[in-house]
């Protein structure tokens, strides 16, 4: 054990991430082995599909997680911005391009605010989110009348849109585009958080907010941009979710968020701030896309899903933990 | 004054006036920087040193006076204003991105970019040669939060001289440093001093200040008191203008423990990690034993697994005789046992609460009354101590993290006392404290021993523990190598015992 420890390449990834991925392997074998049906092609696009919004929302918190912060507002914003694009495009023939974008944008603008009041207001980011998770909640249902928003399907004119997160050719075969999509801006973001000056200032304020500021750096917009990122990508979740589920009901999001904590969380990157990895988080989300979608396989209801969820996320940090202590 | 050229003025701080809620720190306070110079800036802890130099660098703004830099009258808002016009400043509370690496933290807010990606080698590369060029020898991909405090103050002064700058302020860099690092540090200065910078240098050693400035400005109480030329004055002269009077510091000629007093705690080969390696001691009652040795000897690490911090591996502990189990500091406390840590911001405070409810932390069940606590009580007992103690604060409502440090120690003090302990443990009590401050701490731990209670002191000041102990333990690399009565320790037979490796 020891041995494996030092050993250079557990090393480079982390120990926690390590684990994490041999944990992924080791529930999708288990599910496989379990019910030989779960080893296919289908699966693997729903457990794909199941990832993207999860994954994008996750990506995005990263940042705030890194900060030392948290958004609790990602999940009804993810809904929010959906319902009030949608319902701008289905009810009031928005066209689809200016639709998926003012559906990021509107992302953005609850990031910004959130930012905002963490960065100048200096609300606690805790209180600050939850905010505008319930503000978000309640104007997503005003706009549509706490109705439920259907997006176009595929067949209409403008259902092109979905083959953004996934192409179902004629000839049956599905090209499960959204995980491209998906990794392609992991990479970049991880690239962000690690190579580039807005990444190393959130790492910097999330491990020192006081010694940044000394340091001569604009700790306010820098932490304001965490924000932005993660409202961001709650906006791009918004667009996978419809474009993978069609259908969004006000209040669909609420919940959604502590998915994706959990998978930040199973990653590796620790809740108080100055680290953060984008890898470990997408390993941390796969794990729940993967439980999601395999223990119906077994017979175990979505009810199920939260507890495995739950005990993975508990083991996995205590395993970091009793590492950390016995590095002293 | 070591005969280097001594240039013309480059700073000029006039009448400076600052007030805080309930303190006024500054009361039209005078300074001025030649360059070429290292100038000292001295004067009791809350004299308002720090709080001129933040003034200084834009951190907080003035209420009044002018500051001439160049020639020019500025008002940084700031600290980026400030660096870019050339003042930078090493802090006296460190300020490090633990998560981050060395190179990363010295280039925080002035990556080197490969368009828009950083580019870490190159930054590493960077500090590499400047470590080198300062005789530092720490490996800039470290992560910074793996280092000693010795080091990492290392790395934020190597940090500071890094930027183009003309003026560098040091508020007390070496409260942390061991004796070669310090040596280290005051090459630097010199060379700094040769490319005519303005050198802003503050310290409570004054055998530092005898041997590395050429000016010194005292300052008591917020006041400007004088500026004299170091070469021309005695220590004496220094410390009367801090304190208005004399203090001497005499180290104590025999032990004033009597021979027949009892044992009351008993250490057994207490193993702990690496730093500890089966050490044994006694303690008797009101005695002071001090704890020699040099940083990373395991005094601190020994302390810890006692006080049931850290996780023991092995040894007995025996209080009054009776054998005692100490597993968490909640045993320790139980036991009588108290622990000031040496490094009260991390361990030893709640900076974010007030004076009051710091001091009665350690001892809440005596001020409470069923599940609510004793308010008044409470702030009458807080009062009592801080008169006792002549902590500088307005109030006891204060909160710590506004007190100089030298007060915050005081409360950590306050705090033990006020526990009732039988056995004190203080690790480091006075660093980072001024002349005055110290004495009264010395002060105190003499009063305390007599009254009966049994003082460990951990000291790295050879002065502190002459003065002070009873008795002597010296400790190198987790053994202990030495005890020595205090009737023949000097000096030498106690380096020679901190130098004592396998
Ligand atoms: N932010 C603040 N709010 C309120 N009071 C403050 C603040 N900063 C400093 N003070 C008070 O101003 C006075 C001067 O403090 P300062 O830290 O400048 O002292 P110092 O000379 O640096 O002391 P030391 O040697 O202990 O570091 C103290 O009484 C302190 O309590
Ligand atoms: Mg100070």
């Amino acid at each position: 054990m020891e041995g494996l420890k030092n050993n250079p390449i557990v090393k480079a990834i982390g120990t926690q991430r390590l684990v994490a991925f041999i944990a992924l392997i080791v529930i999708y074998l288990a599910f496989g082995l379990l019910n030989n049906k779960f080893f296919s092609y289908a699966t693997i696009v729903n457990i794909f599909d199941a990832s993207y919004y999860i994954g994008f929302m996750a990506i995005g918190i990263t940042f705030v997680i890194a900060t030392g912060g948290i958004d609790l507002s990602i999940g009804t914003v993810l809904s929010c911005s959906a319902l009030m694009a949608g319902y701008l495009n289905v009810s009031k023939g928005l066209p689809i391009v200016p639709t998926i974008l003012l559906c990021v944008a509107i992302g953005a603008l609850f990031g910004l605010m959130n930012g905002w009041m963490v960065s100048k207001m200096k609300l606690p980011p805790f209180i600050a989110t939850l905010g505008s998770m319930m503000l978000s909640k309640g104007l997503g249902a005003i706009v549509t009348m706490s109705q439920s928003v259907t997006w176009k399907s595929s067949t209409s004119e403008e259902g092109w849109y979905r083959n953004i997160f996934r192409i179902n050719s004629q000839s049956g075969v599905i090209v499960p585009t959204g995980f491209i999509l998906l990794i392609a801006s992991a990479i970049v973001m991880a690239i962000v958080l690690n190579k580039t000056r807005p990444g190393r200032y959130i790492l910097a304020l999330g491990s020192n907010l006081e010694a940044t500021r000394l340091s001569g750096v604009d700790v306010d917009k820098w932490q304001t941009l965490a924000y932005v990122f993660s409202g961001l990508f709650a906006g791009i979740a918004g667009v996978s979710y419809a474009s993978i589920y069609q259908v969004i009901l006000p209040g669909a999001g609420s919940g959604f968020e502590m998915d994706a904590i959990a998978g930040v969380v199973i990653g590796g990157t620790s809740m108080s701030g100055g680290n953060g990895t984008i890898a470990g988080t997408m390993i941390g989300v796969f794990i729940i896309s993967v439980l999601k979608t395999g223990l119906p396989f077994i017979g175990l209801n979505t009810a199920w899903q939260q507890v495995a969820t739950g005990l993975v996320l508990i083991i996995a940090v205590f395993i970091d933990v009793c590492n950390r202590r016995r590095k002293g | 004054m070591e005969g280097e050229k001594v240039g013309n003025v480059i700073l000029k701080m006039k009448g400076i006036d600052k007030s805080f809620p309930g303190v006024h720190a500054l009361k039209g306070v005078d300074l001025e920087i030649k360059k070429g110079e290292v100038h000292a800036l001295m004067g009791e802890n809350g004299a308002g040193k720090s709080t001129l130099m933040k003034v200084l660098t834009g951190i907080y703004s003035k209420d009044k006076g002018s500051i001439l830099y160049e020639g020019r009258e500025v008002a940084f808002t700031n600290p980026k204003e400030a660096q870019e016009a050339g003042i930078s400043i090493v802090h006296q509370e460190l300020n490090m991105m633990n998560h981050l690496s060395v190179a990363q933290n010295i280039f925080i807010g002035r990556e080197m970019m490969n368009g828009k990606i950083i580019n870490d080698g190159k930054m590493e590369e960077e500090s590499r040669k400047l470590f080198q060029k300062l005789n530092i020898d720490i490996d800039p991909g470290e992560i910074m939060g793996n280092l000693t405090v010795g080091r990492q103050q290392m790395c934020e002064i190597a940090k500071a001289i890094s930027r183009e700058c003309k003026i560098i302020v040091f508020d007390e860099p070496t409260a942390a440093l061991t004796e070669t690092e310090i040596e280290g540090l005051f090459k630097i200065i010199r060379d700094l001093r040769k490319k005519q910078m303005g050198i802003v240098y503050i310290s409570h050693r004054m055998d530092e200040i005898k041997k590395i400035t050429d000016r010194v400005t005292i300052m008591r109480d917020g006041e400007y008191v004088a500026t004299l030329i170091t070469e021309n004055s005695t220590k004496d002269d220094i410390i009367k203008g801090m304190v208005g009077r004399v203090i001497y510091e005499d180290p104590k000629e025999k032990s004033n423990v009597p021979t027949d007093a009892p044992v009351v705690l008993k250490v057994e080969n207490l193993r702990a990690g690496k730093m500890v390696k089966d050490v044994s001691f006694e303690l008797h009652k009101g005695e002071i034993l001090g704890f020699s040795g040099l940083m990373g000897a395991g005094r601190t690490e020994t302390a810890r697994a006692l006080f049931g911090a850290d996780k023991k591996d092995g040894g007995n502990i025996y209080i009054n005789g009776k054998k005692v189990e100490i597993k968490t500091t909640k045993d320790a406390v139980k036991a009588g046992i108290g622990y000031l840590s040496e490094d009260r911001k991390r361990y030893g405070l709640v900076v974010e609460k007030t004076v009051a409810q710091n001091s009665t932390m350690a001892n809440l069940e005596a001020f409470s009354k069923g599940f609510f606590i004793d308010k008044g009580k409470e702030a009458k007992t807080a009062l009592e101590y801080v008169k006792k103690l002549k902590t500088k604060t307005p109030g006891v409502d204060q909160l710590v993290v506004n007190l100089s440090g030298g007060n915050q120690q005081k409360v950590v003090i306050a705090k033990w006392l006020i526990r009732n302990c039988d056995i004190l443990i203080f690790d480091e009590p006075t660093r980072g404290i001024d002349v005055g401050a110290k004495s009264e701490i010395y002060h105190l731990m003499s009063e305390l021993a007599a009254q009966g209670k049994s003082i460990i002191m951990i000291s790295s000041e050879m002065t502190e523990i002459l003065r002070m102990s009873d008795r002597i333990i010296v400790m190198c690399e987790g053994r202990k190598t030495g005890e020595i009565t205090i009737e023949e320790a000097t000096q030498e037979n106690i380096m020679y015992a901190a130098t004592k490796r396998d």
